[in-house]
């Protein structure tokens, strides 16, 4: 039994990571798109309120996700984000912009004020999701890591190709999976063209997630890895058919189940490695020789128990309290703070 | 600058910055939510004005707490990979709790408040408040169960050299954490209580400024009630608040005292040095200074003199009498460096630092001085808030500009005791970042320096960009939140309710109920 719980907290891990990435891929998707897509500030309003209310705990996902990887294998969280120092510290910065965005831009009535939080979301967007791209690329392709973890090579060893690919995957989903995420949550004028963003988009956009998963495949994939790719395919092929037949709940659901059928074949096919280090495969950091003890895990197994079902009820409710699509009809006029 | 060094400032800086918007968080909403209980208790119109003013600007403060608690979390690993390597097995684990069973309720539930006005039914939208507050302090109590794993390390074995958790209970009911809990909640209270009274100090003042409440000379009032924001219910506000405020900060600094002494107790147990230099006191002794001169940057006991001495108080503070001699610094560090060596191991983790005598003296200007800002400033801010809870007898302020800038300014006194307390305990407990536990002793004394923590493969020039990266956009974002914040202060309940600026215009969304249109009763 307590062989088992690396693995268990290795499986979980990647269950937060994937659902960061479904949840806040589209809130995050929706920031970048406050500056590609919208054509005034009222459809900027539209798209910003698709998310308002749930953004925020979208976003514990990272919190939860990287606190569990520091809990259950204290190593892996160490040298992943002593290694990846630049790159997380433009997550951090893209994530503050982000928030403080989302929460003061409606605060004031000014164009320039306005102006000036839309790019701090769209640049903020941008960089976390890019930044979390790239780690998470590296975490399943390898580092330059020496015996005891720590990077060699000095501050941009981590720039490499999988860095580049791992970026430009999460980039560009969370901007198709946005689309399928407005096309669901809007209606008029900002869900016509969320649907054709949609249907312009799918065709490339999960290419370079496609090829970092093919990355990981041909270095260490098994039967039942490769048949994921494939079902990840099927379904991101499913998810163009409805979206074409104007089935924007199918299309959105399809092209996430594709997204987690390739962040389910890339976990399974490292596994037990969650970090690689290039320089020597004796220094890789595995399940067995990176996790907390038995005793730490039992008692975080517990927690996650009852934990996460909870969330998962809590957070499905806050979805369904705020069902209802957002249109540019439903938008508040901006009211001005006047002084006394 | 070394790597080490970097990284300390960075950590200081970032935390003590996080830590101004976090009790705030904590103590403001607490009050929120009770004035959003009366609200709907009694249905009385003033306690829903001050739920909305008091709310906005509770989440204009809570966000920057949100945005920057990212950085803490993400910092253990980046910058201090060894230490996060040394604890992970115990120290990780409240961390991820924090975010599992107190963050995601917090976020969540605020999205739902937030946005909930008219959509939920009322009484789940007073709830869905009150889960998010309770659980900004569960949060609250996870981190300071891993801070106290620091200053007191329980309920671990070591194995392979590192720290291993045996005893999950014993982490989680650390007495250095059980009194440190209610001690940052009182502190949050306090931060709260000025809060609530500085900026209703204003507007009482203004509303006479203004010549709507009128105090004769015999000391009656007569509160003017024209239509529109400023109305009578606009008066009840502000003078609810106000009292409420004085009230809450009082309470909270005898809070602060009653747990802040049981901590200094166990203090002086746990870390003996961190107190003795807290003193400032170099010798075995009894007396409490009330001042000290002479060089207490030199690092060195010699040249220290107290000028002003209460006798037994610090035997009384350390021990509950008056007779008992407390250790001082003299006496203590033979004691460490006997327990703890007296130069650090020739590890290659120490890097250039590795076989140099350790002083286990903390910094002497920042414990002395750190220790008496926190108590002198929440003193002050109580004192202030009972002064202000007698002239608000007759139901106003007085027409003194001066008095008013001075009741403004006093919001600053707890967030600065807020700051002092925890640069005191955290700079008072080097060299160490892992403090031995005294009853821990051999082999197995369970303790790191600080010099060890840091991350070994990370560079200077890294640590240099996102101390001023960090730096940097957090002044940019102080400033631009305090001035949101005085824009919302000024425009008064108006701000938060635009409804109340056109008083003319009934269909305003109101008080609650169901939404009676397709647009929504509050949007980003």
């Amino acid at each position: 039994m307590t062989e088992a719980l690396p693995t268990l907290w290795f499986v979980l891990i990647a269950v937060l990571w994937a659902g960061y990435l479904f949840l806040e891929g589209f809130d995050l998707g929706v920031g970048m798109l406050m500056k590609l897509m919208a054509r005034n500030d009222t459809q900027r309003r539209v798209l910003l309120n698709t998310v308002g209310p749930v953004w925020d705990g979208n976003e514990v996902w990272l919190v939860t996700a990287v606190g569990a990887m520091f809990a259950a294998f204290p190593h892996w969280y160490a040298s992943l984000l002593s290694a990846l120092y630049l790159p997380f510290l433009l997550v951090l910065l893209g994530l503050i912009f982000r928030a403080v965005a989302f929460e003061w831009r409606g605060k004031r009535d000014s164009d320039a004020w306005r102006t000036r939080w839309d790019w701090a979301i769209a640049v903020g967007s941008f960089t976390a999701a890019a930044g979390i791209g790239a780690a998470l690329a590296l975490t399943t392709t390898g580092l330059p890591l020496d015996a005891d973890g720590n990077r060699v090579g000095g501050a941009l060893a981590w720039a490499t190709a999988p860095a580049l690919l791992g970026a430009a995957a999460v980039v560009l989903f969370c901007l198709v999976h946005a689309a399928a995420f407005i096309a669901l949550k809007t209606e008029g004028g900002v869900r016509g063209q969320a649907e054709r963003l949609f249907r312009r988009l799918l065709p490339v956009a999960m290419l370079p997630f496609l090829g970092w998963a093919l990355l990981v495949q041909v270095d260490s994939g098994s039967t039942l890895t490769w048949l994921a790719v494939v079902l990840a395919v099927a379904a991101l092929a499913a998810s163009y058919r409805s979206a074409a037949g104007g089935r924007d709940g199918r299309a959105f659901a399809a092209l996430g189940v594709g997204m987690l059928a390739l962040v389910g074949s890339i976990f399974t096919a490292v596994f037990p490695v969650v970090l690689p280090s290039t320089l020597d495969g004796a220094f890789h950091l595995t399940v067995q020789n990176a996790s907390s003890s038995p005793y730490t895990l039992g008692l975080m197994s517990i927690v996650a128990c009852f934990g996460l079902p909870l969330v998962l009820a809590y957070q499905a409710w806050t979805y369904w309290v705020f069902r209802r699509r957002v249109s540019e009809a439903s938008i508040p006029k901006a009211h001005p703070v006047v002084a006394l | 600058m070394e790597a080490l060094e970097i990284a300390r400032w960075q950590f200081g800086i970032t935390t003590v910055y996080h830590f101004l918007m976090v009790p705030l968080t904590i103590g403001l909403g607490l009050l929120v939510a009770l004035m959003q209980t009366a609200w709907h208790r009694t249905g009385k119109e003033h306690y829903l004005r001050m739920t909305k003013f008091w709310g906005k600007l509770f989440l204009i403060n809570f966000i920057m707490g949100v945005a920057t608690g990212l950085v803490q979390e993400f910092q253990f690993g980046m910058a201090w990979s060894e230490y996060s390597r040394f604890v992970g097995d115990v120290f990780g684990a409240p961390l991820a709790m924090e975010a599992l069973l107190a963050f995601f309720v917090e976020s969540t539930f605020l999205g739902l408040w937030i946005f909930g006005w008219n959509r939920l039914p009322r009484l789940i939208h007073l709830l869905s408040l009150w889960a998010a507050v309770l659980a900004s302090v569960f949060s609250a109590y996870f981190i300071l169960v891993a801070n106290s794993w620091m200053q007191h390390p329980v309920g671990v074995e070591m194995v392979d050299g590192r720290p291993v958790m045996v005893d999950a209970w014993a982490v989680f009911t650390n007495n250095t954490a059980l009194v440190a809990f209610p001690h940052t909640l009182f502190g949050a209270l306090a931060v709260a209580g000025a809060f609530l009274l500085g900026i209703s100090w204003y507007h009482l003042w203004r509303r006479r400024h203004d010549g709507l409440d009128i105090l004769a000379a015999d000391g009656t009032l007569t509160v003017g009630d024209p239509a529109g924001a400023r109305d009578a219910v606009d008066h009840r506000v502000w003078l609810r608040s106000a009292r409420a405020g004085a009230v809450v900060a009082m309470i909270a600094f005898a809070g602060t005292g009653i747990t802040g002494d049981l901590q200094g107790k166990l203090m002086f147990d746990q870390q003996p040095m961190k107190m003795a230099a807290a003193e400032a006191a170099c010798h075995d002794g009894t007396g409490f200074s009330i001042l000290s001169v002479g060089n207490l940057g030199a690092q060195s006991c010699d040249d220290i003199t107290a000028v002003i001495e209460v006798p037994g108080v610090l035997s009384f503070l350390a021990n509950g009498d008056f007779t008992t001699e407390v250790k001082g610094v003299n006496t203590l560090l033979p004691e460490y460096q006997e327990k703890y060596g007296t130069t650090l191991p020739d590890d290659a983790m120490y890097g250039e630092r590795a076989g140099t005598e350790i002083d286990y003296l903390p910094v002497m200007e920042v414990t002395y001085w750190g220790f008496r800002i926190m108590i002198g400033f929440g003193a002050i801010a109580a004192a202030a808030a009972g002064a202000a809870l007698w002239v608000l007898r007759r139901g106003t302020v007085p027409e003194s500009r001066w008095l008013m800038r001075l009741a403004v300014f006093g919001i600053l006194a707890p967030f600065g005791a807020n700051a002092a307390g925890w640069i005191f305990t955290e700079m008072g407990r080097q060299p160490f970042v892992v403090a031995p536990n005294p009853d821990f002793s051999g082999v197995d004394s369970v303790f790191m320096f600080t010099a060890a923590a840091v991350s070994p493969g990370v560079t200077v020039a890294e640590l240099i960009l996102s101390l001023v990266a960090l730096t940097t956009v957090y002044a940019v974002l102080l400033v631009v939140e305090v001035k949101l914040l005085f824009t919302y202060v000024r425009g008064g309940t108006a701000s938060a309710m635009p409804e109340l600026a056109h008083s003319d215009d009934d269909s305003a969304p109101g008080a609650g109920g169901k939404d009676d249109g397709d647009v929504l009763a509050f949007a980003y």
